[in-house]
C-alpha cells in the first residue's frame, strides 16, 4: 500500500516536473525542475528494486549533468526571450503529435500480453542485494561492454576538452629561457649610499 | 499492487513529454539537450521495469550504458554549444545553416 502510494506520488511529481523543464521560462528553473525529476525517477527505481541504478542515476545526473547544463546556462549570455519566437505557433500542433503518440504507445502496451516470465504483479524476491548481483554480472559477463563504456566516457571528456578549449592571444605569459638567461650583474640593484659618499656607476 | 503496466505506462508518458520538448523548443538547443535527457530517462525506467520484472539484471546492466551514452552525449553536447555560441553570439540553431549547399 505504502509502496503504491509512493508510486503515484513519484510518478505525479516527475510528470509534474517534466512538463515544468518544457515550459519553463527561465532555463535555470528548466534545469532545476530537471533535477527533481531526476530525484523521482530514482525514487521509482528504488521501488522496482534497482538500487544501483537509483543511485547512480542521482550522483551522475545531479552531480554531474544537471550540474554542467547549469554552467552552461548560467556562462553563455543567452537572450531566451528571443529564442521562445516559435514556441506559441508549434504549441497546439506540437499537443496534437504529443497526444497521437501517446495514444499510440499506451494502445500498443494494453494490446500487449505479459509473456509466461513475467509474474506481472510484483518484481520476485532477489537472493542477493542488488548491488552485489550487478556487479557480479558486470564484472564477469560484461566486461568487455564495461570497459567500452569507459572509454566512451573518456573520448567525450577528451573531445569536450579539445572543442572548448582556445588559445588566446591576449595572454601574457613568462618567457622561460629568457629569466633563465638573466644575467645578476646586468640587473638593477638596489643600493643604499651614505650620505656625502655618491654612487658607484 | 504496482504492476510492469503502470511503470511502462509513466515511462511512456515522460518519453511523450520529452518528444514535446524537442518539437516545441526547436531554437534552444538547451532545452533540446534536456529534454533528450528526459526521453533516456524514460528508456531507463523502462529497462530497469522490465528487468525487475523478469528477474534478469540484463536491463539494469544495459541502462548502466544508457546512463554512461546520455552524460557522454550530454557533455559532447554543451561543448558544442559553447563553440557556436562562441562564434555567433547566440544560440538560435535554426540559424545555422551556413553549411548548405
Amino acid at each position: 500500500m505504502i509502496a503504491l502510494l509512493a508510486f503515484y506520488l513519484f510518478s505525479f511529481v516527475m510528470i509534474a516536473s517534466a512538463v515544468c523543464v518544457i515550459f519553463a521560462r527561465n532555463p535555470v528553473h528548466s534545469v532545476l525542475w530537471l533535477i527533481l525529476a531526476f530525484f523521482n525517477a530514482a525514487g521509482l527505481m528504488l521501488i522496482a528494486g534497482a538500487e544501483f541504478i537509483a543511485l547512480l542515476l542521482v550522483i551522475v545526473y545531479v552531480g554531474a549533468v544537471a550540474v554542467l547544463f547549469l554552467f552552461v546556462v548560467m556562462m553563455l549570455n543567452i537572450d531566451f526571450a528571443s529564442l521562445r519566437s516559435g514556441f506559441t505557433r508549434n504549441l497546439p500542433f506540437g499537443i496534437i503529435l504529443a497526444l497521437a503518440l501517446l495514444s499510440e504507445m499506451l494502445i500498443a502496451l494494453m494490446a500487449w500480453k505479459a509473456g509466461p516470465g513475467i509474474s506481472g504483479a510484483a518484481p520476485p524476491p532477489t537472493p542477493q542485494p542488488n548491488i552485489v548481483m550487478l556487479g557480479e554480472l558486470l564484472y564477469s559477463r560484461y566486461l568487455f561492454p564495461f570497459e567500452l563504456a569507459g572509454l566512451i566516457l573518456l573520448v567525450a571528456m577528451i573531445g569536450a576538452i579539445v572543442l572548448t578549449h582556445r588559445s588566446r592571444g591576449d595572454v601574457r605569459t613568462p618567457k622561460v629561457s629568457r629569466q633563465l638567461r638573466a644575467d645578476p650583474e646586468k640587473a638593477i640593484k638596489l643600493s643604499n649610499p651614505g650620505v656625502g659618499e655618491g654612487m658607484k656607476l | 499492487m504496482i504492476g510492469l503496466g503502470n511503470y511502462l505506462t509513466v515511462a511512456a508518458i515522460l518519453f511523450v513529454l520529452g518528444v514535446l520538448g524537442i518539437f516545441l523548443n526547436r531554437r534552444n538547443v538547451i532545452l533540446m539537450l534536456m529534454a533528450i535527457e528526459l526521453i533516456l530517462l524514460a528508456v531507463n525506467i523502462n529497462l530497469v521495469a522490465f528487468s525487475a520484472f523478469l528477474g534478469d539484471l540484463t536491463g539494469q546492466v544495459m541502462a548502466m550504458f544508457v546512463l554512461t551514452v546520455a552524460a557522454a552525449e550530454a557533455a559532447i553536447g554543451l561543448a558544442i554549444l559553447v563553440i557556436f555560441f562562441r562564434r555567433r553570439g547566440s544560440i538560435a540553431v535554426d540559424q545555422a545553416d551556413r553549411m548548405r549547399g
